[in-house]
């Protein structure tokens, strides 16, 4: 599984936002923070209010706010409005001999792994991944 | 307004508390089970208990049952040392995000330290978002072992 460039961003905005959720900050500081185009970033920003995760400020020192729930909110509620993180096996339209067979059985595989990966991210709220994730930085070499 | 915090204590469940668990369990799982909850007091904290078990609930300070949690020490099963496990935990629906499971856990935790347990694990059903975000926020994680099934029809 690779997450996509916007569900990073995503991510990263979202726990940013997150960490400090009385107050509001800018696509360009937040962009800045960590080192991420702010064209792209502007265009996540966008979709990140329409889904109801953050809002945006109005007004001197406007910029965008967290607005969900820290404790409730998963990092599946967060990356699933950018993609739907499902392993597709890169078949021909027409499958001949075994091949149905084979690919019916990876199918499943598959089906499986994405399961767990859905459950996995489901399951860490921000406030899960905000506690343990800085935690785990702070110990890293 | 300062809002108090309510007072909550968490002991060893007692005869008197398994008609309250038996009900909060059949009313988040919509399945009666009184004849396994007597069981399940029998052995981890009434007559027939053994070391190493435990059966723990939280209280109101009107003699409330807010929730209650139940584990066991166990060793060598499926090759692992001897490691705790929680076995069942709930809290009743609207006494949650009060912290109430955090409470269980913890005294939980702290019994199984003291007889020897250095791991704590459970397991949850993939779609049970609500005990895997609680069991993720205490810092459980996933370990070593994958669960595998098939059916037997």
């Amino acid at each position: 599984m690779k997450l996509q460039k916007a569900s990073r961003y995503a991510l990263f905005a979202v726990l940013h936002l997150a960490s400090e959720p009385e107050r509001q900050f800018s696509t360009a500081e937040i962009a800045e923070s960590y080192g991420v185009s702010i064209h792209h970033l502007a265009k996540v920003m966008r979709t990140l209010v329409r889904s109801g995760l953050i809002e945006s400020v109005r007004g001197v020192g406007g910029g965008y706010r967290f607005s969900g729930n820290v404790r409730r909110t998963t990092l599946w509620d967060v990356i699933h409005e950018f993609e739907s993180l499902e392993s597709g096996i890169d078949t021909p339209d027409e499958l001949r001999g075994n091949a149905e067979i084979v690919v019916t059985g990876l199918d499943a595989v598959m089906n499986e792994i994405d399961g767990l990966n859905r459950s996995t991210l489901d399951s860490i709220t921000l406030k899960t991944l905000l506690r343990y994730g800085v935690e785990n930085l702070d110990n890293a070499p | 307004m300062h809002k108090e915090k309510p007072v909550i204590t968490v002991h060893v469940a007692d005869a008197a508390d398994i008609d309250a668990v038996a009900a909060l369990d059949a009313a988040i799982t919509g399945t009666e089970k009184a004849t396994y909850w007597n069981d399940i007091f029998e052995r981890f904290a009434g007559i027939n208990q053994r070391r190493k078990r435990y059966f723990l609930v939280a209280k109101s300070a009107n003699d409330e049952l807010l929730g209650f949690i139940v584990g066991e020490i166990r060793a060598w099963e499926f090759g692992s040392p001897p490691c705790g496990w929680v076995l069942a935990l709930s809290v009743t629906p609207d006494q949650r995000q009060q912290g109430i499971g955090t409470l269980l856990f913890e005294a939980l935790c702290a019994q199984m330290k003291k007889d020897g347990a250095t791991t704590i694990r459970t397991m949850v059903l993939g779609n049970d978002k609500t005990n895997l975000s609680f069991f993720r926020g205490e810092g459980l994680a996933a370990g070593p072992y994958i669960e595998l099934e098939r059916r037997l029809d």
